[in-house]
């Protein structure tokens, strides 16, 4: 027992962050809860309970990873049940006071669910399918605690880890990460225990730890609603490994892209100063730890260990050929160690709970949990995290809730342009890394998109595809230029001009990038294009060989097209719509989309009113009837 | 927050603890946040401070997708091209925004009015596709909808005229 401080500290009795004595009022202001509008809903209640100061509290809290819900707010309520409102507005405000915190009345018709302490007539929201498969371990504060009380992360256990950590050995501590079988959680899957020995033998008195909150997927947010909904967690598992490897000084690289997140690690790192949780003596030890912000620049490729560290000596954000690792040879030559913000987050859960917790959960190679930003067609988006080892069905059909409007499931997009698309068949699939990785995605990002017979696989691929080849940052030549390459036949392919031996090529070029690039970021770019060419081919086939688009997406290849047994004659709609006037109507008031004219917008499509439908797309374009195919010539009289 | 350094001049910028190329981005960051972008001769000014090449700091300057040499327009239009947001039509709605705005992407009006970018994912995946303006977001964007949203946006700065 080294001193006063630590011991009061670790003997803390767990509880929960609010008093039970008054009404508490939580409402999501993560970056999602505010593009819903939730911080009107915030002044909407600040207001309503002007006076009410002794019995009622509002708080801002993070994220539930209820995207879809949101603006969500949680009324918790002494001797009551807590019942969490969703879809909340400004003026749903006033009656949700009057009827919950003054009254008696929970207002169940605008509830999501319940809570806890729930009664019979309401959902009950830890049973529902989207929560029943989760195991809320990362997540386990996330739109519960505010992120900008230091406190509330403490009363929940928060900083204990620290704490137990400062009275072991750093090797001790290794040995604890190393048994609980911790994995990098930003994606590669590196052993978290392996990084820290290496770091922590590595010569030299000054040590860095980086946290790479970098997350550049254009499809993934676990790590922005980590920061924003619990950044107490993040920070104790940094310092925590700070000591582990002999590091005084930490940095947090986190995207610029993220604002409101970099507001919440400012306000973390003062309270936790204050506490003297973070600088020197920490509760009174001999270690010393302190953590600084640094705002990337905008890079995809800043990511990657040795390109964040390039960007964080101020120049071009450049991968370095590994080794020497940087955990050896890091920031200005000094051993780093570069861990993603979910790992340190399981560090922290690791330490406070005990390894076995963690060891516990998962399969005998990925222990733990598995955080996924869910998007795409699905019911239910936003975040979710499972233990490893759940399959891609319960991913996508109990938690996602399947496809919107009852459409057919076509794929799933795993791990952003690093990933890939799996089909219906791997759905069930176990998630961990090395299974996704044996079926052709990664865990990567943990983006997770679904798609639907709506979507073209050779436009996702071209897509990905796309986004690599403007972050390709220009270093090695199989990266630059591969990917140039791989997007203009992709290019080809989806207007109609791709040949048979375009796809071959496609699929020799994949290969090459795969094999030649100098980074992970280079070498995976093509896994989209594996991907699809691996389970999809028959829709390259159709681009190619019969000019058609499945999907109906590519716009070369496809055509809209109005049903003249459908068309109401006395309805404009689409004509009014249309941007560059391609629609007229032929000579019995029906509708005509000119074919040469027409941009492909969709906006006929979408204003057509639903009970004529007669907007259709043809693909390919040879299926639109040759007489209404564009206006006839209008001759003067 | 942001705005804290607007009305300091470059000198309160350039301090002399920051008189290393480690804080080249730092330093280029802070001047995009007073002025809303990198003009030639801030950078010729940081280059002389570093004692680096002007060359070197433009090579970095453009590496970065954040920085900007144009001054910003005063309504920026960006439509997110995250993945959610492409799958959803987000770039229909671009093609929508630039047709309606009569500019090309990443270009500014002639009267710095609007300006339209094409932005990464902001994270909003559920409303799917969106386009923001300042702090605004505006949610599950079709292209008829961008015309909605223009309206809506020039009555508004019509009222305030």
């Amino acid at each position: 027992m080294k001193n006063r401080m630590i011991r009061a500290l670790s003997q803390k009795k767990v509880g929960a962050p609010y008093s039970d004595k008054i009404t508490h009022i939580l409402v999501g202001t993560a970056t999602c809860g505010r593009a819903a509008g939730s911080m009107a809903v915030l002044e909407a209640f600040r207001h309503e309970i002007g006076g009410l100061e002794d019995t009622v509290r509002a708080w801002e809290v993070g994220c539930m990873g209820l995207c879809s819900q949101e603006p969500l707010v949680v009324i918790i309520k002494p001797g009551d049940f807590s019942v969490c409102y969703h879809h909340v507005t400004p003026q749903m405000v006033q009656q949700l006071v009057e009827g919950y915190v003054r009254g008696d009345d929970p207002c169940l018709d605008l509830a999501l669910g319940t809570m806890a302490g729930g009664n019979g007539d309401a959902v009950y929201i830890p049973e529902l399918d989207l929560f029943k498969y989760q195991a809320r371990v990362l997540l386990r504060n996330c739109g519960y605690i505010s992120p900008l009380e230091i406190d509330h992360y403490i009363a929940g256990g928060g900083y204990r880890g620290l704490a137990k950590a400062l009275k072991l050995e750093p090797t001790q501590i290794i040995k604890q990460i190393e048994k609980s079988g911790l994995r990098g959680l930003g994606g590669a899957g590196y052993p978290a225990a392996a990084k820290w020995a290496a770091c922590a033998q590595a010569g030299g008195s000054t040590k860095y730890v980086i946290c790479n909150a970098d997350e550049g997927d254009p499809g993934a947010f676990m790590d922005r609603v980590l920061l924003e909904s619990d950044p107490h967690a993040v920070l104790e598992g940094m310092i925590i490994a700070g000591y582990a490897v002999g590091a005084s000084k930490g940095y947090i690289y986190i995207r610029e892209e993220y604002p409101l997140a970099i507001d919440r690690i400012r306000v973390a790192l003062k309270q936790a100063r204050a506490k003297g949780l973070l600088g020197s003596r920490i509760l009174d030890s001999d270690f010393s730890f302190t953590v600084e912000i640094v705002r990337g620049a905008g890079a995809f490729v800043s990511g990657e260990e040795t390109a964040m560290i390039a960007a964080m000596e101020g120049g071009r954000s450049w991968p370095e050929h590994r080794p020497p690792y940087p955990a050896q040879s890091g920031l200005r030559g000094r051993p780093t160690l570069v861990n993603n913000v979910k790992t340190l987050a399981g560090v922290s859960v690791i330490l406070q709970k005990g390894w076995r917790s963690f060891r516990d959960m998962g399969t005998a190679n990925s222990r733990g949990t598995a955080l996924f930003a869910l998007a795409g067609k699905l019911e239910n988006t936003g975040l979710a995290e499972v233990p490893m080892g759940t399959s891609l069905r319960t991913l996508v059909y109990d938690i996602g809730g399947g496809i919107k409007r009852g459409r057919q499931f076509k794929a799933v997009q795993i791990g952003g342009p690093s990933g890939g698309c799996l089909p219906d068949d791997l759905l069930d699939t176990q998630i961990d890394f090395d299974s996704l990785k044996y079926a052709g995605a990664i865990m990567g990002s943990g983006g997770v998109i679904v798609m639907d017979e709506d979507n073209c696989m050779v436009d996702t691929a071209k897509y990905f595809v796309d986004f690599s080849r403007q972050e390709s940052c220009g270093r090695c030549t199989f990266c630059r230029i591969g990917t140039y390459h791989m997007h203009s036949v992709l290019e080809d392919i989806t207007r109609g001009r791709g040949m048979l031996k375009s796809i071959e090529a496609l699929g020799e070029l994949a290969e090459d990038v795969r094999a030649g690039s100098l980074c992970g970021l280079g070498r995976m770019s093509p896994n989209p294009v594996l991907t699809t060419l691996r389970y999809f081919r028959e829709e390259y086939d159709a681009h190619v060989l019969e000019q058609r688009c499945p999907a109906r997406v590519c716009k070369e290849l496809t055509a809209y097209y109005i049903l003249p047994e459908k068309c109401y004659r006395g309805c404009d709609h689409c004509v009014l719509a249309c941007p560059v006037e391609a629609v007229f109507s032929d000579e019995k008031g029906l509708k005509v989309v000119d074919q040469p004219k027409c941009t492909k917008c969709g906006s006929c499509e979408l204003v057509c009113p639903p009970e004529y439908n007669a907007v259709i797309r043809l693909s390919p374009v040879s299926l639109v009837p040759a007489d209404r195919r564009t206006r006839p010539d209008t001759k003067e009289p | 927050m942001k705005n804290d350094s607007r009305n300091n001049s470059l000198s309160e910028i350039l301090r002399p603890e920051h008189r290393h190329t480690s804080h080249l981005i730092d330093i280029l960051q802070d001047i995009q946040a007073r002025d809303g972008y990198l003009s030639n001769e801030a950078m010729l000014k940081v280059a002389g401070f570093l004692d680096m090449s002007s060359a070197a700091v433009w090579g970095v300057a453009t590496f970065y997708n954040q920085f900007r040499f144009t001054p910003p327009a005063r309504k920026p239009v960006r439509v997110c091209m995250g993945t959610a947001c492409h799958l959803a039509g987000g770039q229909l709605v671009l093609e929508a925004m630039a047709r309606e705005l009569k500019i090309e992407v990443g270009g500014t009006s002639e009267d710095r009015e609007f300006s339209l970018e094409r932005v990464a994912c902001i994270g909003c995946c559920a409303l799917a596709p969106v386009v923001t303006m300042k702090d605004k977001v505006y949610p599950r964007m079709t292209p008829p909808g961008v015309e909605e949203v223009l309206v809506g946006i020039k009555a508004e700065s019509e009222a305030e005229a």
